[in-house]
């Protein structure tokens, strides 16, 4: 029982069943698989691209929930000072 | 009296509708209430032989629908509860043969007489679903602790939520507490925190439940089944009664009732 509980403790498998039905939901739920959402991180890229230089590589698209809202969150780092400058 | 109209469904096939909609039928029939089911699951008859009366079929819900018979002669009375009616699905037609104006219909008629009409819908996303949850005013989700049920869970409670029906309440089934101990299965917490509904019920693994079945005695009336006594507590929740969510995971474990007493300050709990 003390191993059990310490088993339980370390996490078995229900706790990776868990972080992945909460990752595949967020997608399920805004009908975003993965794939879309890559596709649109690229328009993104290609599109912010034309106003301001950007770190392309380094974008991160990503799905949250809060309570009942779903939100898109974009984390899109500029170049850096020294990357414009030269 | 209007009846309630209760809709079991889950997305997911083989988690527990039909044991769950014979079995909270029969606890609710058993309290006294007047209560129907309908077998939703045109083409793939079940709950009369969970519920032990497929020799008395004579007329079914398609019957009904097309008007070769009346409501009342597809109606099978139970063998035990005489308040407790079952209306069958057809075998030899599909979902199509039914639309979810006819379910509304059919369940308009019955709720001046019952104080319940259960619902068991069939798997899936389609129009046979789309047909059980038309007349629902609750709807239960059944799921068990498993990644593929609880996620097809969640598309159901998206497509309950888009019908604009009120938010479903969910029942965890055959939940192995020697699992969850052992942290090898998501518990009720988890899957609320998944799902974020109301659970309704939390009925643990027994295999009462397929001995039941085998015999067509819905295990409700086994007085000392714990599954049977969870579908009994669901029962009364839906009546209203406020009877607090069994917690088998605790159960028979020596060490949990100690970590409960040093919690508790040292009362036996």
């Amino acid at each position: 029982m003390i191993i059990d509980w310490l088993r339980a403790r370390r996490g078995g498998s229900a706790r990776t069943a868990k972080r992945r039905l909460q990752f595949v939901l967020v997608n399920d739920r805004a009908g975003l698989s993965p794939a879309k959402i890559e596709a649109m991180k690229d328009d993104l890229i290609a599109a912010i691209s034309r106003h301001v230089d950007i770190d392309s590589k380094r974008v991160e698209i990503s799905l949250t929930k809060d309570r009942k809202k779903q939100r898109l969150v974009a984390d899109i780092p500029l170049a850096t000072q020294r990357q414009r400058a030269h | 009296m209007s009846a309630t109209v209760v809709t079991v469904t889950s997305g997911k096939g083989g988690v527990g509708k039909t044991t769950a909609t014979a079995n909270l039928s029969t606890a609710l029939a058993d309290s006294g209430q007047k209560v129907v089911c309908i077998d939703a699951d045109i083409g793939l008859r079940n709950l009369d032989v969970v519920m032990g009366l497929e020799n008395r079929i004579v007329y079914d819900l398609v019957d009904v629908i097309e008007g070769r018979c009346k409501l009342r002669q597809a109606m099978i009375k139970d063998k035990r509860l005489s308040n407790l009616y079952v209306i069958p699905a057809a075998q030899t037609r599909d979902k199509t043969a039914v639309s979810p104006e006819d379910m509304v219909r059919i369940t308009d008629e019955l709720r001046p007489k019952y104080d319940w009409i259960l619902i068991d819908s069939p798997a899936g996303i389609e129009r046979g679903f789309r047909n059980a949850l038309a007349p629902a005013d609750v709807v239960l989700i059944v799921t068990n602790p498993e990644v593929s049920a609880v996620r097809d869970a969640d598309r159901i409670i998206g497509m309950t939520e888009a019908e604009e029906k009120d938010e479903p309440k969910l029942i965890l089934n055959r939940v192995k507490a020697d699992m969850v101990r052992r942290g090898e299965m998501l518990r009720a917490e988890d899957v609320l925190d998944i799902l974020a509904i109301e659970l309704i019920g939390v009925v643990p693994e027994d295999e009462g439940v397929l001995k039941a079945s085998n015999q067509g005695v819905p295990i409700v009336l086994n007085g000392r089944s714990k599954a049977g006594g969870a579908f009994r507590s669901i029962a009364a929740r839906l009546m209203g009664d406020e009877v607090p969510i069994e917690d088998f995971e605790a159960e028979n474990s020596l060490f949990n009732r100690l970590t409960r007493m040093v919690k508790t300050g040292g009362q036996p709990a």
